[in-house]
């Protein structure tokens, strides 16, 4: 019976090729793919990947080296040492960078728009976010991951700090849902474009200076900025707020220390209203076709 | 010299004449469109702050069925609707009223699904990976559309048998020139056995014998698989090579639809006769033979020896040559088939 019933399944998939599929693994297989050959066309020119990946190590380095120089001349920033800083930095730098990495050129979507190839993604058979996600999808990208990566492994050693599991635990917590809230402000940027073609700046405002903000302790800005940025665009997530538990810091707004490990919970809504701006901006688009 | 141009049976503007082989639509066709539109919110800027905002009709109301395997050219001015049109077709623009079924699918709800069943050739944006080998893109929709292995081969030889397509695949797509890297768009919207192709301008740019290449593929796949083909294009020859029917859009609405030799007959067609004469003269004025009067035909263009005259394309051209042969210095003649060009331009131009 059991060799009866293997047949007949192929033979469905045969003659109804298009079955019902979660919409959520048919984008990954298909930002799998897409990515897939991005990555060959980079193989193509293997002498300019190997000085872009580079570049962008050298490009975000230059950060890293800017807090360095600041601290010959001092020996605290804003009450927070050299390994302290490098810890905020170094996981605001990883999550950001693989942020950047999966979804870097979402800020494409205005010109895609613009020049009409937009159109070409929508007569695929597989979601649009996902092949928009996709699109130039650049190793190089692991520049960025790496130097931050690197900073993060100075600020673990360097740092004296009394271990827990929960705390270990903490980091890499930290870089996927810092990540993914990074990558949901990508999501809505894009779907921002679909009204103004022209706004990836506004995004890269929120990503790019995101990400420098966070590469600083908060007790150097303004408190109506700190809370900006927990309560408006949730950035303080990414690192601010789980980084200061581990380094057993106060928060310099008051909110209780549970807020430390709700990053992941943040992460999850933001992509829920990601989501939802995308697909009200696509069916904008749908509608108006501009 | 084509005499049958003249004996046109179009029926003009809202007869659809069906004259697809065999499978012949009952009912619904296989594309329906009833009362389709799509309107526009253009907003512009007219002051410093001050914004206008109009309403812009780009498709205005139309309707029209086609049924399997038929090979429909849709043509107009740009602006006229033509790409509004095929975008709601396959679904990446939403109508704004009516009602719109390709296979029985409602485009604009379903568009994921019908894009199994439908391949889409942008003229002037290929779908084609830049740096990657040909090949490279066709496996691509091979797993993108889950093509089951033995179909994607075959098509795949198919169409690299017809298009020309052997000695291109492992060439780098920017390498390719148009006509070779167009070839390989359309291969590309073919690997999946859609039922429908939809092509904007699928020969522009591209070069004679590009073009006759791509038209004879288009030709072959239609009688021989019965694909649905609807084309848009500028190049009016595309339209007279392939299609027994063709739909004019003007203003977003359907001026005719018929077959070409009917739109002859409806836009009053004139064909041309290019005489030399031995010296520079004035415009060759013929009277008509006939009792009603009027001039047979009219000088449109003069230069030097040369000039060009139109004549009504159901007329026979031998006695207005005879006559013009007898009381000029004739050298030399030739006779130019109707410009469906012009046909169409005077259409737009009466239209209200």
């Amino acid at each position: 019976m059991a060799a009866d019933e293997k047949v007949p399944v192929t033979e469905v998939s045969e003659a109804f090729p298009f079955p019902e599929r979660s919409r959520l693994l048919e984008g990954v297989r298909a930002y799998g793919l897409i990515m897939a050959m991005w990555v060959r066309s980079t193989m193509a020119y293997r002498a300019s990947f190997a000085m872009t990946l580079f570049g962008d190590f050298a490009v975000t380095a230059f950060d890293f080296a800017t807090i360095l120089l600041m601290f010959t001349h001092v020996d605290a920033l804003g009450g927070y040492t050299l390994p302290e800083i490098a810890l905020l930095y170094g996981l605001s730098a990883t999550a950001f960078g693989l942020c950047d990495l999966l979804l870097g050129s979402m800020d494409r979507v205005g010109r895609r728009v613009r020049d009409g190839t937009l159109d070409t993604l929508l007569v695929r058979p597989v979601p649009v976010l996902a092949q928009v996600a996709a699109d130039r999808f650049a190793l190089r990208r692991l520049g960025r991951i790496t130097q931050g990566l690197l900073v993060l492994g100075y600020a673990l050693v360097s740092l004296d700090i009394a271990w827990t599991p929960l705390k270990v635990l903490m980091l890499p917590m930290m870089v996927v849902s810092g990540a993914a809230i990074f990558g949901a402000i990508f999501v809505a940027g894009a779907a921002f474009q679909f009204v103004a073609q022209d706004a990836s700046e506004v995004q890269n405002s929120f990503t790019y200076g995101g990400t420098t903000l966070l590469q600083y302790p908060p007790t150097i800005f303004a408190k109506d900025l700190v809370r900006g940025v927990t309560f408006v665009v949730p950035l303080a997530f990414v690192s601010w707020l789980p980084a200061l538990y581990v380094l057993d810091r106060e928060y310099p707004v008051d909110l209780p220390q549970w807020v430390a490990f709700l990053p992941p919970l943040v992460a999850v809504a933001c992509w829920a209203l990601a989501g939802l701006a995308w697909r009200t901006g696509l069916r904008a688009y749908r509608s108006t076709g501009s | 010299m084509g005499d049958g141009t003249g004996t046109g049976t179009g029926t003009g503007v809202g007869t659809a004449t069906d004259m697809s082989p065999a499978t012949g639509a009952g009912g619904d066709g296989f594309i329906t469109l009833d009362g389709v539109e799509k309107v526009f919110q253009v907003r512009r800027r007219t002051g410093l702050l001050r914004r206008e905002r109009r309403e812009v009709r780009a498709v205005d109301g139309i309707s029209f069925r086609v049924a399997r395997g038929e090979m429909v050219g849709y043509i107009g001015p740009n602006g006229a609707g033509k790409s509004t049109t095929i975008k709601m077709l396959t679904g990446i623009l939403t109508p704004s009223g009516g009602r719109l079924r390709v296979a029985g699918i409602d485009p604009s709800r379903e568009r994921t699904r019908l894009a199994h069943r439908i391949g889409v050739v942008f003229g002037q944006r290929t779908t084609l990976w830049w740096d990657l080998p040909l090949r490279d893109s066709y496996r691509l929709m091979h797993r993108m559309y889950r093509i089951p292995d033995r179909r994607y081969r075959e098509n795949l030889d198919r169409c690299v048998e017809l298009l020309d397509l052997a000695e291109l695949l492992e060439v780098p797509v920017r390498q390719l020139s148009l006509g070779q890297r167009m070839r390989g768009d359309i291969a590309a919207a073919l690997l999946h056995d859609p039922e429908v192709l939809y092509l904007d301008e699928p020969t522009i740019g591209l070069d004679v014998i590009s073009k006759a290449k791509v038209r004879q593929f288009l030709k072959e796949l239609n009688t021989e698989r019965g694909t649905t083909v609807l084309l848009t294009t500028h190049d009016l020859t595309d339209i007279e090579q392939l299609c027994n029917r063709v739909m004019v859009i003007d203003h977003g609405r359907l001026m005719y639809d018929g077959s070409l030799e009917g739109l002859h007959e409806v836009g009053e067609s004139e064909r041309m006769l290019v005489v030399d004469l031995e010296s520079e003269l004035p415009p060759i004025v013929l009277e008509s033979e006939g009792a009603g009067g009027g001039p047979a035909l009219r000088a449109v263009k003069v230069e030097g020896p040369r000039q060009w005259l139109a004549f009504p394309a159901a007329a026979s051209a031998a006695p207005l040559v005879a006559r013009i042969a007898a009381d000029y210095p004739l050298v030399d003649l030739s006779v130019r088939e109707p410009d469906i060009e012009a046909v169409i331009a005077r259409m737009y131009e009466s239209a209200p």
